[in-house]
Parts: structure tokens; sequence; C-alpha cells
């Protein structure tokens, strides 16, 4: 375009941790002004480079300039000065603290002894006029909503004078709704001259938000290029590397009987509060039934209810026509369910405890892994060798610690070992939560796979794509309530969002109606 | 692989660094830090009666390590490893002197049985309270260490009977039947209060190894120890494993007991405070770095340094105390084993950067030519 000074560029940065190479020859260059996307999959290098960019990593070898002139970034602080700020997908707030009070928090205005409240929070309130982000600067950050929270975060390093952003996936958390604001937010930003570098590897987003996009694959620049007029297709494929189906095509297969019937049932929270009341639902054999709903609408507890994890207070909930309310995970599962968790690090897998003996963690008290009581190493490992064969599971070996092996790779073992026992009934959780396309086409194959074989899944997530790419029927969450069950060959994503925030299916088709036609 | 071998490091360091410190201390108090250890040595190992203290010394430690390493490794932290050996002394001693006449190969498994069986009963209870109710088992160990040492001495001062009893602080002298001592083990060792109690202990270091690492129960208490949920999520019930782990850990502690019991002392008497054995145990599993050869190791080298240090003040005038900070000394740098490996990371970087330089000198000297080996520079 112009000969402009780029804000940022990163030359030839090389970032070696031992003999491996994360980044391995990276150029990136920003403009003022400029929406970039960092586009990789999960290890190419995207954090390490951004790491090394906010000053928590110091490269190998390299080059930073920061406006054309060669900085050294050796601490967060000094990127701070620099005006780079982060916005990280976890949030850093303070619950119990206001808005102002979270954005003063390391950089507080004092007034004597006494903080300055006041002033801090007008300057917020104009930055947030000045760039459309509108929050409560008064409000407590517990009461406000997620994309909310995450607006604190943007103005908390505007307030800090930041001319770079960095976004480390930002819309995981969002709503369809929500990911729009945030996207126009980008833009008002943009306009007002910030630079803004969009980690991701959600391709719409890319399309939808950035000007430039620079595509990295296993620690080097692949390539940058405009956005403008590229297909997501030819994003996932430079991203990986070959060609990507993302579109699983699926058969038509002869729906049976009923294998899991959740009746009426009640779930309460860590908290004692109901987080699942009165949900009925019905999963058959050879279908794919999604939930789909935002994070926190008692997804969570519902999923522990049916498994055993947690009691359900109510209800029942039945396998094969059989009451199985209130048994022990271990009933459960020998009843033929394979469960996927959603938080594959807490519940999925013992990080310290090798991936043989992951791989083993369900049956390891049976014939052949073990007799009388007694482990047959030989047999776990015989039976982890094919696994990982069969799943594609890539790790140092295995006797490494499951912790040591990268989440995609820890995934593929946990779903190796719930598919490999043959059950009737899967129940995925956020299957494909941080994994890149690759591994997600792989994992959305194996569970439509499971489908074909006759098998009834029940998919939790709060990703609408992956909910409308599996499911057969799509049932709807909201306050730990169904909204509404639609087939997915007659919805959208914006009937679902609507759905999710509560509204009736009525409601939300009229909704959208009348948008048409205005 | 690589823990294990930081852990020998991190153990071997600390063992070297009590030693300074306590030379130190020697040398700021006036004595001759050489003189003092070699006086150490010499009292742990001049005659084979020393040799004999020392192996006496480590079996009870052997067993109390071993039970605090299998609550360690199903997540609790079992400070109540003294008042459970109690249990297991008083109640074999007890139970040995009430049956006189029974035959030893009938009276020594079961007294080993009901002494480890009331350490496992005063170790599953603590278990139980944490896996029912969420109580935090360090504070009932802790609390039931007072209640097991004063119900020990009140069943001795009031419970049993006059004729077994040598005075209203002693027991009598268990019989042969069920002494743990062996002729030729005393004779070998000139004396020495050595019993077959030390086979036992050598023996439970294979038991517990492979119940902890080849069992299912072994897999199961590693699991729950690891993460609960995941243990709670492929089926295991983690309260079965909180109450059997503590109670393996309660049982090896009170076999310690009975071994002091019916191998050591031959009786039991008032007890002022809980047996040091439990805490000393402690020690010696930290020391072990949780490796089972670990505990071996370190429960010799605690005990080479207990009867060791008995003998310094005799030959050269060291009060006993000594050897205490060394112990205390030791253990801090093992608790404190971040600071031993952040210099040993600091010592390595610095012979990395001295590597570097002489090679980039050599380099230079020989001229760039060669671009392999500056690649291997980098």
């Amino acid at each position: 375009m112009t000969e402009l000074t780029p804000v940022i560029e990163m030359r030839h940065i090389i970032k070696k941790f031992g003999n491996f190479a994360a980044n391995d020859d990276i150029n990136l260059q920003v403009q003022q002004g400029e929406i970039h996307a960092l586009l990789g999959e999960n290890g190419a290098g995207k954090s390490t480079l951004m790491n090394i960019l906010t000053g928590l990593l110091q490269p190998t070898s390299g080059k930073i300039l920061i406006n054309g002139k060669q900085v050294t970034v050796d601490s967060p602080s000094k990127s701070d000065a620099l005006g780079i700020g982060m916005v990280h997908q976890h949030f850093m707030l303070i619950d119990a603290f206001t808005v102002t009070e979270n954005i003063m928090l390391g950089s507080e205005i004092t007034k004597g002894f006494s903080l300055d409240t006041k002033t801090a929070a007008q300057k917020i309130k104009q930055l947030s006029e000045q760039y459309g982000l509108q929050v409560d600067p008064y409000a407590k950050i517990s009461d406000i909503s997620v994309g909310q929270q995450q607006r604190v975060e943007i103005l908390k390093t505007l307030y800090r004078g930041a001319d770079i952003l960095i976004f480390d996936e930002p819309t995981a958390v969002l709503t369809p709704q929500e990911i729009d604001e945030l996207i126009t937010i980008f833009h008002n930003l943009a306009k007002e001259g910030k630079s803004i570098i969009l980690i991701t590897h959600k391709l719409d987003e890319i399309r939808a938000a950035a000007d430039t996009v620079t595509v990295i694959r296993a620690g080097k620049s692949i390539e940058t290029f405009p956005v403008a007029g590229v297909s997501s297709q030819e994003l996932a494929d430079l991203m990986v590397g070959r060609e990507v189906h993302f579109k699983t095509v699926k058969e038509t297969v002869e729906v049976g009987e009923t294998i899991l019937k959740i009746d009426k049932i009640e779930v309460q929270n860590a908290r004692g509060v109901a987080a699942v009341k009165d949900f009925s639902l019905a999963v058959k054999a050879g279908e794919i039934v999604g939930i789909a709903g935002i994070d926190g609408n008692g997804q969570t507890e519902l999923v522990q209810g049916i498994t055993g994890l947690t009691k359900v207070q109510s209800g029942a909930v039945l396998l094969h026509g059989k009451d199985m309310t209130n048994k022990t995970p271990r009933q459960i599962t020998e009843t033929g369910v394979g469960h996927i968790p959603e938080d594959r690090l807490r519940f999925g897998m013992e990080v310290d405890m090798t991936l043989s003996e992951n791989l083993a963690l369900q049956t390891y008290y049976k014939s052949p892994l073990s007799k009388a009581g007694v482990l047959q190493p030989a047999e776990m490992d015989k039976l982890a060798q094919k696994l990982v064969k069969e799943f594609d599971v890539r790790s140092a070996g295995i006797q490494v610690t499951a912790g040591s092996m990268s989440g995609g790779n820890q995934q593929k073992a946990v779903i190796a070992r719930e598919l490999n026992r043959d059950n009737d009934l899967i129940i995925a959780a956020q299957p494909t939560r941080g994994l890149d396309v690759g591994a997600v086409e792989y994992i959305h194959q194996r569970l439509i796979a499971q489908r074909n074989a006759g098998k009834a899944v029940l998919v939790v997530s709060f990703e609408l794509d992956e909910i409308l790419n599996l499911s057969d029927r799509i049932a709807v969450i909201n306050a730990g309530q169904i909204v509404g069950i639609v087939n997915a060959k007659d919805t959208n994503k914006q009937e679902l969002g609507l759905l999710m925030t509560g509204m009736s299916l009525t409601d939300a088709r009229a909704a959208l109606k009348e948008k048409v036609n205005a | 692989m690589t823990t294990q071998k930081n852990s020998l490091s991190v153990a071997l360091f600390s063992v070297l660094f009590g030693l300074i410190i306590g030379a130190i201390i020697m040398l700021v108090f006036g004595y001759n830090p050489i003189a003092g250890y070699m006086a150490l040595l010499g009292s742990a190992f001049g005659s084979m009666q020393d040799i004999g203290g020392v192996l006496t010394q480590m079996t009870p430690l052997i067993l109390t390590a071993l039970g605090f390493t299998v609550a360690q490794t199903a997540g609790f932290f079992n400070i109540g490893l003294s008042g459970q050996a109690l249990a297991g002394w008083v109640g074999a001693v007890w139970y040995s002197l009430s049956f006189p006449d029974m035959p030893v190969y009938l009276m020594i498994p079961s007294a080993l049985i009901i002494g480890a069986g009331l350490g496992a009963l005063a170790g599953a209870i603590p278990g139980w309270l944490r896996a029912q109710f969420g109580a935090s088992e360090v504070i009932v160990t802790i609390m039931m260490n007072y209640i097991l040492l004063f119900l020990g001495n009140n069943i001795l001062q009031n419970t049993m009977s006059k004729g077994i009893k040598e005075s209203a602080e002693t027991t009598k002298q268990v019989g042969a039947n069920a002494s743990l001592q062996m002729k030729w083990l005393t004779d070998l060792t000139q004396g020495s209060s050595i019993s077959a109690g030390i086979f036992i202990s050598l023996i439970m270091i294979v038991v517990v190894w492979f119940i902890m690492t080849k069992t299912t129960l072994g897999f199961e208490i590693r699991a729950v120890g690891l993460n609960p949920d995941a243990a709670k999520y492929a089926g295991m019930s983690a309260k079965r494993n909180a109450v059997v782990a503590m109670a393996i850990s309660g049982g090896l502690a009170g076999l310690a007991g009975t071994i002091e019991g019916l191998g050591n002392y031959l009786n039991f008497f008032t007890q002022n405070g809980s047996p040091a054995i439990g805490f000393d145990g402690m020690a010696v599993a930290l020391l072990g770095g949780g490796s089972y050869l670990g505990i071996l190791g370190a429960a010799a080298i605690l005990s080479i340094l207990k009867i060791g240090g008995l003998g310094m003040p005799m030959s050269s005038g060291v009060p006993f105390e000594l050897v205490d900070i060394v112990t205390a000394s030791i253990i801090f740098f093992v608790g404190a084993s971040y600071l031993i490996k952040l210099m040993q990371a600091r010592i390595k970087a610095m012979d990395e950067k001295a590597a570097q330089t002489t090679k980039a000198k050599k380099l230079a000297t020989v001229g760039s030519t060669n671009d392999s080996n500056q690649k291997d520079g980098e």
C-alpha cells in the first residue's frame, strides 16, 4: 500500500528452547491503524512470538522495531512503556473490585493518601465513549457480563496508553452477538489509529475483522497477505499445510431405539443452587444431539449429573430404559457410556501419570490389564501402542507423562480411551476446545463415525459451528432449561444465538423475520 | 527418571550442607569439627555393637517413612505416625504379656498383626473423617497423637493387671515367645538390641513398593493422590482409597511401634511425649525424596547421625545436641530444595558460558573456516 514505517516490525525472530525452535525465522510487520491477524495451529509459535513482543521471553536472535526504531523488550513493563498492551484469553480481573478499581490497579492515581477514583473514572468514561466501549465505571466485575469484562480488559490497556493491542483468542468466551460487537470495537480502535494484532484460529473472524493476515506454521511465517477476497478454505489449507475438510460429510443413518433418556432432572451446582432444572431430553442410537448454550448455563452440571459425578436432586436418568440415576461413575461407564469430559486436565486425565497409564484409566482393573489385582504393564503398553496408532496420538512415546503432551494430543488420547470401549452412548463435552482445525476435523470425523456405527452421541459445545456441523438435533440450554429443540437442518447461527439468550423459538423466528424485512 | 535423579542430588547436597552448618557451629563454639565428625563416625561404626545400634535405629524409621510416603501418595499429610506407632507398641506388648504361654509361631505373627492393625485403625480414623466430612487430616492426626499418648499411658497405669507390670510406670519384659530378638544377631552385634525387625523392615520396603507400583490398589491410590477429580471420573472411589491409604500408612507405623516393643525395648513404659520415630520417619521420607531405595539410604544416614552423635560428647566433647542441629539443617535444605536446584542451574549456566567462551576463543584462533563447529556453538 504505502511506504509508511510499520508500527511494529519483527525481523527474523528465532526462539529456541533447547534444540526445539518454537519460532524459526518469523517476520511480522504491522502498520498503524491495521487489524493484523496471526493465524496458526496450536503450537505453531503464535504465543511464543507474542510473549517475545510483550517481554515475557527473549528471542534467541532477531530484531524488534517499534516505529522504525530498534528496541529491546526485556520485561513486561518495558513492553507497557512502548505502548504494547495485551488482552488475555483468560481475563485478569478481580471480581470484587469495580471496573474503575480494576483498571487503575497497578497505575493508581492518588490524592494524598487516598485513591482518586473520580479522576480515573472520568478518564475511563472518556475512553469508553471515544472507542465505543460501553461499561459502567462503577459496576462490580462480578455483576457484568463476560463481554463487558472483556471491554474492561481493553480499557485497561488503553488507560495505560497502549497504541498496539494484542488480542489472544478474544472470542472464545463470547456469544455470536458479542462477537459482532467486538468486531465493531476493533474497527473503532483501528479508526482511531490503534494497531491490533489478533491471535486466533477461527477463520470466519479473521475474514470479518482483519485487514491483513500472517500465517504461521511450525514456527515459520509462511505468508502475509490482505484478507479481502480470501476464502476460509484457503486460509485453513495454508495454516495446516494441506487440504482441510470443514463440513464433515454425514450420510443419513436410520435412527434406532432410545439409548439415553433424561427425565425432568434437577442438578445443583457447587453452591447448592439448581443449575439444571426440569430438564428432559432423549438421545437415540444413530443420532448426534448437540446442546448449545453460553458457558455457565448448566451444561457442566448436566453432564456431571448424567455421568454420576454430581448428585441428581430429582428426576431420572435412564440408559437402555434402566434407571441409572445417581449410580456411581463406574456403574454408569460399565453400562456402556463413554465420557469425554469438558475439562480434560481436571477430569479427563492424570497429567502426572504416563500416557500408557492414562489410556488404561477406565479399564485398568479388568483383565487383561490386570490379573488378581496386579497390573500387567506389558498389556497396558500393548493397548497404548494400539490406541496411539489407531487415533494418531503423537508424543515422545507412551511412557511420557500426559501433562507433557500438547492439548490436541491429550484430547486425542482421551477420545481414544473413551471410544475404544465400544460404548453405546458417547457424551462429548467441549470435545475440541482450544484445538486447531486439523485436530477438530479429525475429532469430528471420529464422532460422526460413532453415530454412523449406530451409537448415540451427545455433544455439548459453546461453539455454534461445531454444534451445527455435528448435530442432527440441537437442544438449546439457557439457565439450566431447554429453550428449544430444533433440527440442525432447519436452523442457523443467528437463530441459535437468540435462543441461547433465553428467547423462545417463536420469538426468535419472529425477530429474525422482522430483521430481514427491515 | 530425571526427578529421581534430581531428588538424589538434592538429598546429597542437603546432607553435605547440613554437615557444613554443623561444622560452622562447632567452630563458633570452639570445637574442632574434624575431631567431632571423626568421633561421630567412630561411635557409629567403631564396633559391631555400634553397627547393631545403627540398624536398630533404622528399623522403625524405615517403616514410619514408608507409612508417610503411602499417605503422601494418596494426598495426605500423616503427622499421626507417632500416635499410630504408639498404638501398635502398647497393643502388641499388652497382648503378648497377656498370653505368656502361647507358642512362638502363633504369638509373633498374631502380635505383629495386632500391632499393625491397631496402627491401621488409628490411621483409618483420620482418613475416614477427611473422606466423609472433609476434616483436615493434619489437625486430626496431631490431636490423635495426644489422645493415643495419654490413652497408652493410662492403659499402662490403670488398666493393665498388676501381674504383667514391673512397676506403676513399666510393664514386665515380654517373654521369649514374643521377643523378636535373635540370639545369633545379638551375639554378632555384641549384645545390641537389634532384632528380626530389621528384616521385617527390609521386606516391607519391597512389599510397599510392589503394592504402590504394581497393583491396581497402588494405581488407584496414586491416581486419587495426583488428581482426585480424574480418579472419580475414572470410577475410583476417593473415599475408599483415602481410608485404605491411611490404614496402610498407620499400619506401617503400628508395625514400627510393635517392633520397638517386641524387638528393641521388650516392654512398654510411661511416655513423656509422642515417640520420636514418627517425626523422624517423616524426615527420612522427605530426605528419601519419595523413592523406596531413598528411604533406606535416608534412614541409614539419620541413624548413623543419631547413634554416632551419642558417642560424640565422650570422645570429642561436642554436645549430643549438635546432631539434632545437623539433622534439622538437612531437613531444612531438603525443604528448601528450590534453593539447591537454583544453585545447580546457576552452576550449569556458568559452566555452559565458560565452555562457550573457550569454544569461541578456540574458533577465533583457528579461524572461522569450519561452519559446522559454529553451528554446534549455538
